[in-house]
């Protein structure tokens, strides 16, 4: 089983600042991190490789500093690592990237066959869930978005199950491999690799493919040019002027504890209580 | 694991990459070993960078190194609450390459320092933690980590692991660190833009000030207070005896709260934004805190070994300097085919008492104690110096005979003739 995982190296978004002048990100000292969501997507491949064997190749598309993401990946017991970097890329939105990755992937391919793509759901930098698709469609595979579980696998039949959250439940899903699957957060824990997988990882020659590397002829297709998102704006949310209040209720009984707060919360707010009967009604 | 090494580096902060890098370039099969997520990511310093250390280590760190302003100014502030009387040294011949001192951010720099390293053929593992020293026969003979793999074989370890090193207590090679014998400092980077740190500091592009403080700055415990600047950042901090804290009850973050608020301090961060804030542990028991630094197969460098000069604010060049000479030492006896005995690796303390390390280190062997014992340099002293200068430069009417005579009598006032003279020397005898 070969399964793919694509990473993304993002500014730890928790210690980003919008200036409060010029409105740009302040990104200076902010550490580089992997995507986080992308380390859930990884783990699941690396327990679908403990189970049936196989291969998992990490892919990045980024500057030459995202090589540390990779060694990470490969310390976590990742087999091999492509870092895409060139400067054609620079100013890729989501169609350009995917556009990029799936070329990259296809160029994969050709060595060995994929049968799993791997993403996380979304970055934490760009927040789009836009790119994972956006590989899928171009390769034509089976596409299994916010995936909770991998429930089965069946090798022979190349067919998958998981499970998908969406909106009110829990769909149970089933398709053929060649599939890219996001993954939901929190559906694994990350291994902490041993010893042998970091002394690999710091020693592995990292493949870096550039844009000819990578089998991309069409340049209009990446970077600005194959980019048709324009940021008009960036600005940081207004702080809300209202401070939030606590209300402490205490009551083992849960009937109590709900009337004792309605009572609290309705002589705070006298009005609250005739807006709600309205609402009822 | 099979793999074995010559040696085995634990810490990948000033120390452990001088010693990793200078014993890969020496031939050695070197494995480091950081716990922290990237190397730096766990150090803590002002910081300055004093190239002279660096430079024996890397000759020309100049072209690739990330420096954040060279130094031409030097501050000596000595404050009471509401004033600072003190010396502005600024030269010109500062400004002249190659720099002598250079403000840097340490995650930056031990990130460059560590690359070198790996460069020159050092195998760095990070987010590990060594737990144990291999001891068999009474020879160190590798480590023991909190991953799995099992134990790492090496002929040496040496023992960078900063202060308050957990191995060495552990092993049994030096006594738990004591409180009288270590600083805590705090510290904060305050963003500010580029040109707003020039203006305000009088300074060009690239060239930076250093402003040192003593006093009441440190709340009458022992200790002092700095400022730096970086290139789109004020680094501040201020730093006392542990055991200060305890006995006076001050948390480190009211004392840099109340050093930030200080009318000569306030002015200078004004407007900036607070991207960073850490504490660290200072070794400042001096000369004599130093416990054994070799034995059969081990070695101790920088802060692990107590390698801090604490009144010239040297530190950095301390560690690496020794874990430079810590790694020659094994080179040439690697080079001689000598094993590393305790007989053998004696010749690093040796290498320590011909260098500058020792000589400092010794020379200032008093001043902890004596410090320690006199508060009245941290209290009563600023609080004189300011009330006697601000006598004088007042004008009111006031004779400068008097003002002299009012000047004098507040001093013995305070500390009595004899108290004044005791005290004189015992400062001489500190610096002497």
């Amino acid at each position: 089983m070969h399964s793919v995982v694509c990473i993304k190296q993002v500014p730890d978004s928790a210690q980003i600042r919008v200036h409060p002048v010029t409105n740009t990100i302040m990104r200076q000292g902010v550490p580089a991190i992997i995507n986080p969501y992308d380390l859930f997507a990884l783990e699941e491949a690396l327990r679908l490789k403990d189970k049936f064997g196989g291969t998992v190749t990490v892919i990045t598309m980024g500057p030459p500093m995202a090589e540390a993401a990779l060694r990470k990946c490969l310390s976590f017991g990742a087999d091999d690592a492509i870092l895409v970097s060139d400067r054609a890329f620079a100013g890729s939105d989501t169609l350009a990237t995917s556009y990029a990755l799936s070329a990259t992937i296809r160029k994969v391919m050709q060595d060995m066959p994929v049968d799993l793509i791997f993403t996380g759901k979304q970055t934490i930098d760009g927040d789009t869930a836009q790119v994972g698709p956006g590989i899928a469609k171009r390769l034509d595979f089976q596409l299994l978005t916010y995936v909770s579980k991998i429930v089965d696998v069946d090798l022979a039949k190349r067919e998958i199950q998981v499970e998908r959250r969406a909106e009110g439940g829990v769909q149970l899903l089933k398709t053929s491999t060649p599939c890219l699957i996001t993954m939901l957060e929190g559906t694994n824990e990350m291994r902490f690799g041993d010893l042998d997988d970091l002394f690999r990882a710091a020693r592995h020659e990292l493949k870096v493919w550039d844009r000819e590397a990578a089998g991309i002829d069409a340049v209009e297709m990446i970077g600005l040019k194959g980019s048709p998102t324009v940021v008009s704006k960036v600005f940081a949310p207004k702080p809300r002027s209202k401070r939030a209040e606590m209300i402490e209720v205490h009551d083992s009984d849960p009937k109590n504890l709900a009337v004792t707060l309605l009572a609290k919360l309705f002589t705070q707010h006298p009005k609250l209580e005739q807006e709600i009967a309205k609402r009822a009604v | 694991m099979a793999e074995k090494f010559d040696v085995i580096v634990v810490g990948a902060g000033m120390a452990g990459n001088a010693a990793a890098y200078t014993l890969a370039k020496g031939g050695l099969k070197v494995l480091q070993i950081e716990r922290g997520e990237t190397p730096g990511s766990k150090n803590v310093q002002g910081a300055i960078l004093y190239a002279d250390a660096i430079e024996k280590i890397i000759p020309d760190f100049r072209d690739d190194a990330p420096l954040e302003r060279h130094l031409i100014e030097q501050r000596v502030w000595v404050m009471d609450d509401a004033s600072y009387m003190g010396t502005h040294y600024r030269s010109e011949d500062f400004n002249k390459p190659p720099y002598n001192r250079y403000t840097i951010i340490r995650v930056h720099f031990d990130q460059w320092f560590n690359k070198k390293a790996r460069e020159a053929g050092v195998l760095t593992i990070c987010e590990t933690t060594v737990t144990d020293l291999l001891i068999e026969g009474g020879k160190v003979v590798g480590v023991r980590t909190d991953r799995q793999g099992g134990e790492i074989r090496a002929d040496a370890v040496i023992l960078a692991d900063g202060a308050n090193s957990r191995l060495a207590v552990k092993a049994g090679f030096q006594p738990e660190i004591k409180p009288e014998n270590v600083a805590l400092a705090v510290k904060e980077i305050h963003f500010l833009p580029q040109e707003t740190i020039e203006a305000r500091f009088n300074i060009g592009e690239e060239e930076g000030v250093v402003i040192e403080m003593a006093g009441k700055i440190s709340a009458g415990m022992m200790g002092t207070g700095f400022l730096y600047t970086n290139k789109e950042s004020i680094t501040l901090g201020v730093g006392c005896m542990l055991s200060d804290f305890k006995e006076q009850k001050v948390t480190p973050y009211e004392l840099l709260d109340r050093m930030k608020a200080h009318p000569s301090i306030a002015p200078l961060i004004a407007g900036s934004e607070m991207k960073e804030y850490a504490a660290h542990l200072i070794p400042e028991g001096g000369y004599h805190a130093i416990p054994q630094v070799y034995g059969e197969g081990w070695m101790i460098a920088g802060d692990a070994g107590q390698f801090v000069n604490g009144i010239h604010r040297e530190g950095s060049n301390l560690a690496m300097t020794t874990g430079m000479l810590a790694a020659q030492t094994l080179v040439e006896l690697k080079a001689a085919g000598k094993p590393f005995s305790a007989a053998n690796l004696a010749e690093y303390k040796q290498k320590l008492d011909d260098s500058f390390v020792m000589k400092d280190l010794k020379k200032y062997r008093r001043m902890p104690e004596i410090f320690h014992k006199n508060k009245q340099f941290f209290t009563t002293y600023p609080d004189l110096l300011s009330k006697a200068v601000q006598t004088l430069i007042r004008v009111d009417g006031v004779d400068k005979k008097s003002k002299e005579k009012e000047i004098r009598k507040s001093f013995v006032e305070s500390r009595s003739l004899f108290g004044l003279i005791g005290d004189a020397f015992k400062f001489w005898r500190a610096v002497e």
